[in-house]
């Protein structure tokens, strides 16, 4: 059973109806109990870096996710979830993140346009299982003025090229991160789903 | 690299898709949930769908809709026509919308911009500005389906609009729409320099080249475009093949 953390954050249901489609067994929910027996989380969400974690710990949600990623459990942040997974957010200010990966989320300092909206190609920098099958050109779809800057570089699975380097996809562990949206990448969000789902079934 | 969006919109009213042909992979044109999908599989970037239900009383339709799209659609989609207020944004982003996008309503009162973009975030909030240049040369925004003129000038209009905190802005020039003469590449190309949000092409498309100068020439974002991809006149991926072979970055 694959747990979306449900914090008030925007379009979940989108990651739901994904899951649903690879088969995968799902619960959309902020209930501390049913999350903990859960064999896999998602983290999705749109919105700001403060109030995002502003919500997670008005839940209590805090705990339950660190608790899964010392037990193993393949976690999965999508956007500003991913954000949220590294230490500090620079949006409005300062604001402590969840702090599982270091480094920090700053605003893009392309000169392009901000959002960055829109389908990119990934260039994989280090092979990552929620990458299977997901090769160099892939495109996925992206909405984001902020990106995360991981301090160790060795996270970083895969880029894209927005008129600067924008990491894309993180992987350390158990833990894996995403910018773009993979429930709505067509196709190719569908295969990152799907490994998602298998490394959460493996671990079950 | 960025790649270059390709956007079918379609027409529905009272939860029927209004013009459209019948495919050979779809059995009901006219069921907008089944087109939408083919046109997921066909390989559109993205989706608009644009409610001209006249009738308040079959609104929800548009709701059911939207519902039943997101269930089987992985690709965004945008809903526009009749969203008035911050519930109607609710109601529309709740059934599963990506977006929605706010003409009329955001002229009147620019606040359902800036409440909108703080409550579901810019991404989901695509201002509309209808097009039409006056006797002066000047460009004015329209009102009320391109009926009345709101007398603001579209450049000044689109930097608000993405000061209120809009994530995109759909531009459709009323001059065109329809005509099949293309996209008016002089408004594109203003509207397009003159913010940093993205520019959606929208009016007049009428063969594939429009596509490349609306977005070559235009500087868009995204090409809109209905009728060509309805009645079936070009396939999107002749579209997006079209457009490869010309240089654009094109999602494949």
């Amino acid at each position: 059973m694959i747990g979306i953390i449900d914090y008030g954050r925007g379009n979940i249901s989108s990651v739901e109806t994904a899951l649903d489609k690879g088969g995968f067994e799902n619960i959309t929910t902020d209930d501390h109990n049913i999350l903990r027996k859960c064999d896999g989380l998602i983290l999705p969400g749109v919105g700001a870096f403060k109030d995002g974690m502003k919500d997670l710990e008005g839940r209590g949600l805090i705990p339950v996710i660190e608790e899964a990623v010392l037990q193993g459990k393949p976690l999965l942040g999508i956007c500003l979830g991913l954000h949220l997974l590294f230490e500090v957010g620079e949006e409005d200010g300062q604001s402590a993140g969840l702090g599982i990966l270091k480094g920090r989320v700053e605003r893009l300092t392309t000169k392009l346009k901000i959002p960055h909206i829109g389908w990119n190609d990934l260039k994989i920098i280090n092979p990552s299982p929620i990458l299977d099958d997901i090769v160099d050109g892939d495109n996925f779809y992206f909405v984001h003025s902020y990106q995360a800057h991981p301090v160790d570089k060795s996270i970083i699975s895969a880029t894209c090229d927005y008129g600067q380097d924008v990491v894309a996809v993180v992987t350390k562990n158990n833990v894996f991160g995403v910018q773009f949206h993979p429930e709505k990448s067509s196709l190719k969000g569908m295969v990152l789903i799907q490994n998602f789902g298998r490394l959460v079934s493996k671990w079950s | 690299m960025l790649k270059k969006r390709i956007i079918p919109c379609l027409d529905v009213r009272d939860g029927r898709v209004v013009k459209g042909i019948n495919f050979v992979d779809i059995q009901d044109a006219g069921d907008p949930v089944e087109l939408a999908k083919f046109y997921d599989q066909e390989g559109a970037d993205e989706l608009v769908f644009l409610d001209i239900t006249a009738s308040h009383e079959k609104r929800d339709t548009m709701i059911e809709v939207v519902r039943k799209t997101a269930k089987q659609v992985f690709i965004p989609f945008t809903v526009g026509g009749g969203i008035k207020s911050i519930d109607d944004m609710r109601n529309i982003l709740r059934a599963g919308a990506d977006k929605v996008s706010i003409n009329t309503p955001a002229i009147k009162n620019k606040e359902l911009i800036t409440q909108g973009a703080k409550i579901f975030g810019s991404q989901c909030i695509v201002v509309a500005i209808d097009a039409k240049k006056n006797e002066n040369g000047i460009y004015e925004a329209y009102i009320n389906g391109g009926r009345i003129s709101s007398g603001l000038e579209v450049v000044s209009w689109a930097k608000e609009v993405e000061a209120c905190g809009a994530g995109e802005i759909l531009l459709t020039s009323m001059d065109r729409d329809g005509t099949k003469d293309g996209y008016d590449l002089e408004l594109t190309k203003l509207v397009s320099e003159a913010v940093s949000i993205p520019v959606i092409a929208s009016g007049g498309v009428g063969n594939l080249e429009h596509l490349y100068d609306g977005l070559v020439k235009g500087k868009a974002q995204a090409a809109l475009a209905a009728s060509i991809f309805h009645y079936g006149t070009y396939s999107i991926k002749e579209a997006k093949q079209y457009l490869i072979d010309k240089g654009v970055d094109i999602r494949w």
